[in-house]
């Protein structure tokens, strides 16, 4: 019996993803139906998330129509592209989609630095924190005054980076010894901004529930 | 009357990363101005033009600095385009998804492996990661049977954008087998692959661009002595 193709968006996921939920404020922001299915992460992955990543086998996997699309960023950019008549959430400007393309790229860095910094200890955990310092400093330094990083509206770089925002304060800050608000004032002030938005604030969980599930990950792994 | 088009590319002849944003441009058949950095003396345009990584490829556009090889890529497919004009990206989006996705793969999984390869301090550190490159070569294989739908490239006719992410590396890959008589790509084991690094090779931006694998041999000596001296030191 041939297999009927499920037409329509599904969103592949974990809940406290970051990765994640920047598609889910993506979908948001461009009001598009979607079923959200819960990913079993830590234990045993489901046939069709293997199926539908079977390189990486990681969250978020997009389904529309029946066809995966994999990795948070080209979900992203997949969703610009194939409803065109959705609000866009790149600017229309090659040169600015460009720098946002960059910026968001970037912003992966505060999740790879950031796990470094409950993962290790000694001088490891040092550069991780050293690194962390200059990757806040560049985002807060390339946000500068504006109200969010393209300008007035809030798009690309802005829902790239902001479910990073609960990893960070209260965890990266505990782990690494430093103060968002105190090394990149400007961005903590945009963190704040971002969650006035519905689609943000309905998406992110609260840093203390994310600490919580550092630490389970943690006892899980064996890391003191 | 429109503004006259100044595109300058500030990298380096064995950078993968630049020889990409290179062939793009070539590609797309506009004039642009390469320079050659001195990457043990970069020069105040690269570290003005790139102050986050401060590294090679940056597309100096009419003043404006661009960065990140496949940022480049996509910028320049955008702004060229047209009638006539070769297209990197495909226009179908899941097709677009697809190409970006394996680009990803190649800079996230293969590229990092294949380096080590030539980083490696150790004989036993240098097996693991020959062992580690060739598994991540498999899925590309694959890959290029599905992308390429029989066609020359993974974009089908012309040279697109996963052609360009893992085209730029072949250099490297043959600069490791002279090296180290490692073979990521071979007729036997990826005789897709094979076969469709010889084309690229053959293409005229390809022939332009590419440096002399004998270059990336010797920045590859010096890479390994760097690494030596590195680890020495600590």
């Amino acid at each position: 019996m041939a297999e009927e193709i499920k037409k329509g968006l599904v969103l592949l996921d974990f809940w406290v993803s970051p990765f994640g939920q920047r598609c889910r404020i993506a979908l948001a922001e461009k009001g598009l139906p979607y079923e959200y299915s819960e990913q079993e992460l830590l234990g045993t992955k489901s046939e069709l998330l293997l199926r539908s990543n079977p390189i990486h086998k990681k969250i978020p996997v997009l389904i529309h129509d029946g066809r995966p699309v994999n990795e948070s960023l080209v979900i992203l950019n997949y969703l610009e592209e194939a409803f065109p008549d959705a609000p866009p959430l790149l600017p229309a400007d090659p040169y600015a989609r460009a720098q946002a393309r960059f910026w968001a790229a970037y912003s992966d860095k505060v999740y790879e630095v950031g796990s470094r910094l409950w993962k290790t200890k000694g001088e490891a955990q040092s550069q991780a924190r050293a690194e962390m310092l200059q990757v806040l400093g560049n985002l807060d330094g390339e946000l500068g005054e504006k109200p969010f990083f393209a300008g007035e509206k809030f798009g690309f770089v802005d829902l790239a980076l902001v479910p990073f925002m609960p990893w960070l304060t209260p965890s990266f800050e505990r782990y690494g010894g430093f103060s968002v608000a105190e090394v990149a004032p400007r961005l903590a002030a945009w963190a704040d901004r971002c969650m006035e938005r519905e689609s943000v604030a309905k998406t992110l969980y609260p840093g203390e529930k994310v600490d919580e599930f550092i630490t389970l990950l943690k006892k899980k792994y064996g890391i003191e | 009357m429109a503004a006259k088009e100044e595109l300058k590319l500030l990298g380096v002849d064995v950078s993968p990363f630049a020889i990409r944003a290179h062939m793009a441009v070539v590609i797309k058949g506009v004039s642009c101005e390469y320079v050659v950095e001195d990457l043990s003396n970069k020069s105040e345009l690269l570290l003005s033009s790139n102050p986050v990584y401060k590294k090679v490829p940056v597309l100096i556009h009419n003043g404006k600095p661009i960065c990140e090889s496949l940022v480049i890529v996509q910028y320049v497919d955008e702004i060229f385009s047209g009638d006539g004009v070769p297209s990197i990206l495909p226009t179908d989006p899941y097709e677009r998804a697809i190409a970006r996705f394996w680009a990803a793969y190649v800079d996230d999984k293969f590229f990092p492996v294949l380096r080590g390869i030539v980083l490696a301090l150790t004989e036993q550190e240098r097996v693991e990661k020959a062992t580690e490159t060739l598994a991540a070569i498999e899925p590309l294989e694959e890959a290029f049977a599905m992308c390429s739908k029989g066609k020359a490239f993974f974009s089908g006719d012309s040279i697109g954008y996963v052609d360009l992410a893992l085209g730029s590396l072949l250099v490297w890959i043959e600069a490791i087998r002279r090296m180290y008589n490692i073979e990521i790509i071979s007729a036997s084991k990826t005789p897709r692959l094979s076969a469709w690094a010889e084309r690229f090779g053959e293409s005229a931006a390809a022939k332009e661009v590419l440096p002399e694998v004998d270059k990336a041999v010797q920045f590859g000596k010096m890479l390994e002595a760097a690494a030596s001296a590195a680890a020495a030191s600590k």
